[in-house]
């Protein structure tokens, strides 16, 4: 059997939260009536016309500089022209051979060191409508008796970012795409919520033997709304692709939906079955050059990259501790709170993360008070102080008067209880599976309403079984 | 120019122009004549030129991002020739 | 009692501000001059005779205006009533010009004669045998014939210029850029520009003051270098005319049109003008194929939009989304803008994009330096408007490419986004004769100089033939 090497390239659409749509003074929100945010303009009535959003064109130089691209000195708008509903000028427009943002280089940081995932363009452009298949199988096209188009979220400015194919594995796309949203939503230019739809990921995929340069023929994996189905998804496409060819078959080029619930592949019907978009300058528009100024006042306005930020603590806290405080943007609380790097960012990323406490309320100083103190007192303690912690007037020292039964005596009861139980762990841990004993702490915690103290209960339940 | 009836039909689906069969022969013939004269374009050398996409040289033409007042609902579907609850009614996508 | 056919937009002002006349009474007569003579001539699509006091004006149906219905001349758009006004409509308002209607015109200002509007062609007010020009030839029959004072129009190819000149009027194709296109029916993009038609060059001047500037709804608008002047001057002194061979002795000229134009050529010299012979080889020989890639691609995207599902026609009949695009669009739309849409799709296709209209592009280049090498020697350029006099209806009407020819002298400046200037210089056979006026960017005003000064000399009287008293 050869071993397969992926090939995968992601284009990612990111939705800009600017006040306004791309080319119309519309309020760039979603949630409301149906065709309320609609105007002239963005309905494409005869004779209107496009002024852009200066907001939306500083954001992509903004990401543009944060991606290492280089900065068009004259870039132009193209229409992209094709049918549609929810296209209502029969054109997009958005960019195409001169876009603002060109050959960056994004680094996802991994546990063995720099990946430098390619960026071939970072373009601006204007997002379609919303079109609502009604009848037929649950909202999908196929089917459907008739379809409904709102105009709300037609014309709103979207980044496209293309990457090389640089990416070689399901985790590393997850990764890179990760990263990429954290660094989207630290510059303040989108809310980057893949749930929602303002962060869309599609990505390109192929698999090549090992040693192969050339490339192999892809798919593009359409839509994926959250990051476990990108990594999914791109998995199953991998799989699926090695098995055409270990089976002497060729993979045909085409556009794919991946259905997270059954975790199956199936063609996507394309929405132009003849792609010629016909590009050409928007006649509409005229050249928009960035300016010097523009560019640094971009820079200035660009702290730490998250990329950095991983490496940094990354020799306080390890690799994947580093990897996940910061992609989740939970790194900020972590630099607030002083003790032990290690606990603080276990407690971070683990129990705090568990409680779903906003991280940005939380009070520094009283968090680490309470981790400092976490092995004296009960655990329920401890639970409930984290889940309090975001509370404005929070303090530790609410919580820090309680102590856990330490004592022995008082434990030794409940510790034969629970080993009595679960002889069935006692003989896997004899056996040197020793992760078991976690399972019996918890038991004992449990009993114990979260009361006893971990660490005797540890060394308490080590010795009786060796016993 | 030889441009054949596939040309045509091609074309036409592109622009979403439903030709009635018994016209596309016409259309071909006409288009034919329009684009020998307009290809006279292809006698210039032109390799070093730089192409006019806008008449006049102004450059970053842009506007605050500040909202202006949407259409009334009434106002946005006025026109629609088949308005349904607030939104704009088509028939299935089709295959 | 008023005589509509003579009366020019700043008698009427005066006529207004002096309180001879009551804004209601001038708007009244102009709507029984359209009772009277608009059967004849159909200059209008929808009459408005919109009370007010100010001096009345007549817009091409391009130009959208709020309630009032706005169709392009196309079936396509039948009974679509606008939600918003077009700049140009607002600037209108604004200077308190009451809309007496919307005038005919080609559809989707695709044409030379107006006989392609879906609701019937104009007919020329110096004979109703003959069309007024196109595509603004409802503004200018409706000037001409008494049924306005002055209107608007919009020129993308000749579309002001060759109907004034057809009708023995003053129009103004202003500078790319100078007049806002916000809710102009979009034709071609980077050609489109509105401006006045009107019977005197003063009258031309004071309407371009109104709508011209930057507007912050049209972003390849721009402000004028200058504030608009309106002219007095009765000399050409000091000013350069340059007459480009290949405008004046293009083939098709007719000899009639080529001797009144000469004859205003000579009047130029003797007003003091400098008169010199320059060349534009490659613009008047390639000009007309550049044109007619560079509009039909840019239509085949700006009429896209007509697809039966916001506003206006949609056909009838079951069927998907394909379906109905297609059927709507093919009925909706008529021969000249399917033929264009399809001709314009082409060029823009995969494979064919740098052959037709990436070649067009920068055959628009050669153009534009062709034409500010000659304003290196001359300060303006004069040749014929139209090769033609007025045609008769029907005789283009089915040869797409000789209708084409009627705008091979105004479409090369048009390409190089310079402003033009017709002005009647004369008759043959009982016609009027255009005299094109080319300037630099931004030189309307010393177009409306040089206008003026030749309109004076010449005296040309507007009022049909047939129709004075
Ligand atoms: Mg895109
Ligand atoms: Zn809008």
């Amino acid at each position: 059997m050869p071993e397969w090497e992926p090939v995968i390239g992601l284009e990612i659409h990111v939705q800009l939260k600017t006040r306004t749509k791309m080319f119309c003074g519309c309020e760039n929100v979603s949630g409301e009536s149906e065709n309320t945010r609609t105007c002239p303009v963005c309905l494409a009535h005869p004779g209107t016309l496009p002024v852009p959003n200066k907001q939306a064109i500083e954001w992509t130089v903004k990401l543009g500089v944060a991606l290492g691209c280089e900065i068009a000195s004259r870039a132009l708008f193209h229409r992209k022209n094709y049918f549609y509903p929810d296209l209502p000028k029969g054109y997009q427009i958005s960019q195409y051979d001169i876009p603002l943002c060109a050959g960056g280089k994004f680094v996802v940081p991994g546990p063995d060191g720099d990946r430098k995932i390619g960026i071939v363009r970072a373009h601006l452009e204007e997002d379609a409508a919303k079109t609502i298949h009604v009848g037929g199988s649950g909202g999908r096209i196929a089917g459907a008796e008739y379809s409904l188009v709102d105009f709300n979220r037609g014309g709103t400015p979207l980044v496209e970012i293309v990457s090389e194919p640089d990416v070689h594995s399901a985790d590393e796309a997850r990764r890179f795409l990760q990263l990429l949203r954290q660094t989207v939503v630290e510059l303040g230019i989108s809310d980057a919520e893949m749930e929602k739809g303002s962060l869309r990921c599609d990505a390109n995929v192929s698999v090549r033997e090992a040693g192969e340069t050339d490339f192999r023929t892809k798919t593009e994996l359409k839509n994926m709304n959250s990051f476990k189905f990108v990594a999914d998804g791109i998995e199953a496409e991998i799989r699926r692709q090695v098995e055409i060819y270990e089976a002497g078959g060729e993979v045909v080029q085409e556009t794919l939906h991946f259905d997270p619930g059954s975790g199956t592949i199936a063609p996507l019907r394309s929405k132009e079955e003849a792609h010629d978009y016909r590009y050409f300058p928007e006649p509409d528009l005229v050249p928009v050059e960035p300016s010097v100024e523009m560019i640094a006042a971009a820079m200035d306005d660009i702290g730490e990259l998250p990329a950095a930020r991983i490496r940094r603590l990354e020799t306080e806290v390890g690799f994947d501790l580093a990897e996940g405080l910061v992609s989740s943007g939970r790194d900020r609380l972590y630099e607030r709170v002083s003790g032990d790097r290690r606990a603080v960012a276990n407690v971070v990323m683990n129990q705090l993360a568990a409680t779903g406490v906003d991280p940005e309320a939380v009070n520094g100083t009283e968090l680490a008070k309470l981790i400092a103190e976490r092995e004296r007192i009960p655990r329920a303690a401890f639970t409930e102080a984290l889940e309090r912690s975001g509370d404005p007037g929070f303090s530790a020292d609410d919580y820090l008067g309680e102590t856990a039964i330490s004592d022995a005596s008082e434990l030794d009861p409940v510790i034969d209880k629970v080993l009595a139980e679960n002889q069935a762990q006692v003989e896997t841990f004899r056996a040197g599976k020793e992760g078991v004993l976690g399972f019996l702490v918890g038991q004992v915690m449990k009993e114990t309403g979260g009361k006893a103290d971990a660490r005797v209960v540890n060394e308490r339940l080590r010795e009786k079984i060796s016993s | 120019m030889a441009i054949t009836r596939e040309d045509v039909l091609h074309v036409a689906r592109l622009a979403r122009l439903e030709i009635p069969e018994g016209e596309v022969d016409r259309m071909r013939d006409e288009l034919g004549a329009i684009l020998e004269a307009v290809g006279k374009v292809a006698e210039l050398d032109l390799s070093d030129v730089e192409p006019t996409s806008h008449p006049l040289a102004v450059v970053n033409e842009w506007r605050e991002d500040q909202p202006r007042p949407s259409l009334s609902p009434e106002d946005a579907l006025a026109n629609a020739p088949d308005p349904v609850e607030g939104a704009f009614r088509v028939p299935a996508v089709g295959s | 009692m008023i005589d509509t056919l003579r009366l020019t937009a700043e008698q009427a002002a005066g006529l207004l501000e002096s309180g001879e006349l009551s804004g209601d009474e001038l708007a009244g007569t102009y709507v029984e001059a359209i009772g009277e003579r608009d059967p004849e001539l159909h200059a209008y699509l929808h009459v408005v005779g919109e009370p007010g006091n100010g001096v009345p004006i007549a817009l091409k149906d391009n130009i959208t205006t709020r309630g009032v219905p706005t169709t392009a001349g196309s079936r396509i758009l039948e009974g679509y009533v606008p939600v918003f006004d077009s700049t140009v409509a607002t600037r209108v308002k604004e200077a308190g010009l009451p809309l007496i209607g919307k005038t005919n015109l080609d559809e989707f200002a695709m044409g030379s004669s107006t006989e392609n509007s879906a609701y019937g062609p104009s007919r020329n007010p110096w004979d109703p045998e003959r069309v007024p020009g196109g595509s603004s030839g409802g503004t200018a029959a409706a000037v001409a014939g008494g049924l306005a004072p002055w209107g608007l129009g919009s020129d993308t190819g000749g579309s002001i210029k060759q109907p004034a000149s057809l009708c023995g009027l003053v129009g103004l194709r202003p500078t790319y850029g100078t007049v806002s296109r916000y809710g102009i029916v979009a034709f071609a993009s980077s050609l489109d520009q509105v401006g006045p038609i009107t019977k005197t060059v003063r009258d031309c001047a004071r309407l371009y003051a109104t709508i011209a500037g930057r507007d912050a709804c049209d972003s390849t608008t721009v402000e004028l270098p200058e504030a608009v002047a309106v002219p007095d001057a009765e000399d050409l002194k000091g000013i350069r005319i340059g007459i480009p061979k290949e405008l004046n002795e293009a083939e098709g000229i007719e000899p009639g049109v080529s001797a009144a134009v000469a004859k205003a050529i000579e009047l130029a010299e003797s007003l003091g003008a400098e008169v010199g012979e320059c060349r534009l080889p490659r613009s008047v020989d390639y000009g007309l194929a550049c044109y007619y890639l560079v509009a039909p691609a840019e239509a085949s995207s700006n009429l896209a939009r007509y697809d039966g599902v916001r506003y206006g026609f949609r056909a009838a009949g079951d069927g998907d989304l394909t379906a109905l695009y297609s059927r709507t669009r093919w009925e909706g739309f008529g021969p000249e803008p399917r033929r264009r849409i399809l001709i314009g799709t082409y060029a823009l296709s995969a494979g064919y994009y740098d052959a037709f209209y990436g070649q067009a592009q920068k055959v628009r280049t050669v153009i534009a330096q062709e034409h500010a090498a000659a304003f290196e020697d001359y300060d303006l350029l004069l040749s014929p408007t139209s090769p033609t006099v007025a045609f008769k209806v029907g005789d283009k009407a089915e040869n797409p490419l000789a209708m084409y020819l009627s705008d091979l002298l105004t479409i090369p400046s048009n390409m190089a986004g310079l402003p033009g200037l017709s002005i009647p210089c004369g008759l043959s056979e009982g016609l009027p004769v255009g005299l094109q006026i080319l300037g630099p960017q931004f030189s309307e005003n010393l177009m409306f100089r040089a206008g003026h000064a030749l309109e004076q000399a010449i005296a040309f009287d507007f009022v049909p033939e047939r129709l004075r008293a």
